[in-house]
């Protein structure tokens, strides 16, 4: 059965706007960005909304649902009461293009600040042998659909703007661990992990394993295992004994 | 309408949105409760740090145990029936110890999320803004000291295993005849799988196990236990409040024991 809502949705280009009421039609079994789509079909056809897949997938149509980061394609009206009002915003660390699209291309930046996976020069394609076991920890943070949410919610540059140059955030925390933790990457990682990503920023307060549409454990198996290794290598004076008297390494 | 283009200054912005937060649900309910938890451990730990009734029959209150010191620590009370800190030290024996279990939780990575969330407000709960005008998180002093968090792991994996010593040691009855099971027994030994849980669900303790290798297949002994450790770390948030409380149970349990307070037949 379809019903009317109350929808408040940011409105305004460059940061610049205000919150507008609408009331808009409802159906059975839609989600949030159903309800933006017939904003735009019926009353504000220049609202400007990013979306793709419509099957959480694309990562596209991150935005706030109530001060909450959600995916708009899989945010069920059933979840909301109907006399509700339901407050739409950008995501609140990047820059507003115009209305719900923001310009993320502050995490384009920090992807590129990792280097690529990095083999042994002695094993030629075709030479890796491993298990699965080996891989599947790295797995996991190969799940990520690039929502940039967990970026979005980490309070270290959501409240701190000025953080923003040293810490590359969640999303890329999980990509240093899953190339730390690849059998075959030789590159070093646990020292530009704290000295140039920021890791010590992150005071594992778990917002953004709690938004992760995709349920990666961000903060218990990709950060603390990545703090436990940059202790070993920066701050455990047994572990850089034992290092020194073995010489052993992996 | 106007273009905006990469360089335009207006398009730098975020959204101006001059509230804290647009959350509606009760998202101040959890930092309010975490807060209060934490607090009532803390003053009934201190409380029982000076309390010397420790000792009830063949129980020992878990945070007077491993007792180290002769004068104010009964002779059941010791650690196989050992005192190194001999006659001359007269305070507490609590405050021996607690310095390692309470090091050992106050440096845990769950415990940290817990008070960076309700005491310091950094953040109160996801999405609302923090207070705090600048912040630097774990990068450096004071709060970069908290990457001790494993030496603190080996201390308390020994306290742990004292911890079911004395649960061991709680089957026998006042005389120190074997075979007594009263409520006192039953509490103690389950405080004891909690902390134990609690101790080896640690992150350092995952990482020492395994977490820090990369060839899984390789160390098939230490992937095994990874696998298990892993097991406890992922309850590792229910583990601490659980033997918060069984401990505080326990402890409380033997002191009014030890005090006549509770004096029933199956005690
Ligand atoms: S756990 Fe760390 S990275 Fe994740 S949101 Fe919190 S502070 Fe940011
Ligand atoms: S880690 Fe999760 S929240 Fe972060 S960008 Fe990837 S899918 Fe989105
Ligand atoms: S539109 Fe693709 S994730 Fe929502
Ligand atoms: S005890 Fe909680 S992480 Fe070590």
């Amino acid at each position: 059965m379809g019903y009317k809502a109350k929808f408040r949705v940011w409105r305004g280009e460059g940061g610049e706007g205000r919150l507008e009421d609408f009331t808009v039609e409802v159906n059975e079994g839609e989600v949030v960005l159903d309800v933006i789509h017939r904003l735009q079909a019926t009353q504000t056809p220049d609202l400007a909304v990013r979306w793709n897949c419509k099957a959480g997938k694309c990562g596209s149509c991150s935005m706030e649902i109530n001060g909450k980061p959600r995916l708009g394609c899989m945010t069920r009206m059933s979840t909301f009461e109907e006399d509700e009002t339901i407050t739409v915003t950008p995501l609140r660390t990047f820059p507003v293009i115009k209305d719900l699209v923001t310009d993320v291309s502050f995490n384009y930046q920090k992807a590129r600040e990792v280097p690529s996976f990095t083999p042994p020069a002695d094993v030629k394609p075709g030479e890796y042998r491993m298990q699965q076991i080996d891989v599947e920890r790295s797995q996991e943070f190969r799940k990520c659909i690039e929502c940039f949410m967990c970026q979005n919610v980490c309070h270290v540059i959501r409240d701190h703007e000025e953080n923003k140059p040293n810490f590359s955030g969640p999303r890329y925390f999980i990509r240093i661990a899953e190339l730390d933790m690849h059998p075959y990457d030789v590159a070093d990682r646990k020292e530009p992990a704290q000295d140039e990503h920021g890791l010590g920023y992150c005071n594992i307060t778990k917002c953004c394993t709690e938004v992760c549409p995709e349920h990666i454990k961000i903060t218990d198996n990709a950060i603390i295992p990545m703090k436990e290794r940059v202790v070993d290598r920066k701050y455990d004076p047994l572990v850089w004994l034992g290092s020194k008297i073995f010489k052993r390494q992996r | 309408m106007t273009q905006t283009t990469a360089e335009s200054a207006v398009r730098k912005q975020r959204a101006q949105i001059r509230v804290r937060t647009l959350r509606t649900d009760r998202w101040w309910l959890a930092p309010v409760l975490t807060f209060a938890g934490l607090f009532l451990f803390l003053i009934y730990g201190f409380w029982a740090m000076f309390d010397l009734s420790m000792l009830a029959g063949s129980y020992i209150a878990p945070f007077s145990s491993p007792c180290l010191a002769a004068a104010t620590c009964p002779e059941g009370a010791r650690l196989f029936g050992f005192a190194p800190f001999g006659d001359w030290y007269k305070l507490p024996p609590g405050l021996l110890i607690l310095a390692f279990p309470g090091g050992f939780r106050f440096t845990c990575y769950y415990y940290r999320k817990s008070y960076y969330r309700s005491w310091w407000m950094s953040p109160p709960a996801c999405s609302v803004a923090e207070p705090h005008s600048k912040y630097t998180g774990e990068s450096r002093l004071p709060l970069i000291l908290q990457n001790v968090h494993r030496y603190f792991f080996y201390v308390a994996a020994i306290i742990g295993l004292i911890l079911t010593y004395d649960a061991v040691l709680s089957f026998r009855d006042a005389d120190g005849n074997w075979g007594h099971v009263g409520l006192g027994t039953v509490i103690l030994v389950v405080n004891a799988v909690l902390v134990l849980c609690y101790t080896f669900g640690c992150h350092s303790c995952r990482h020492i196990t395994a977490g820090r290798l990369n060839h899984f297949s390789r160390h098939p002994l230490r992937y095994k236990a990874w696998t298990l450790v892993s097991k406890l770390n992922a309850r590792h948030q229910q583990f601490a409040w659980a033997s918060m409380v069984s401990i505080v149970v326990a402890d409380l349990y033997v002191r009014l024991v030890a005090k006549g307070v509770i004096n029933f037949p199956f005690a």
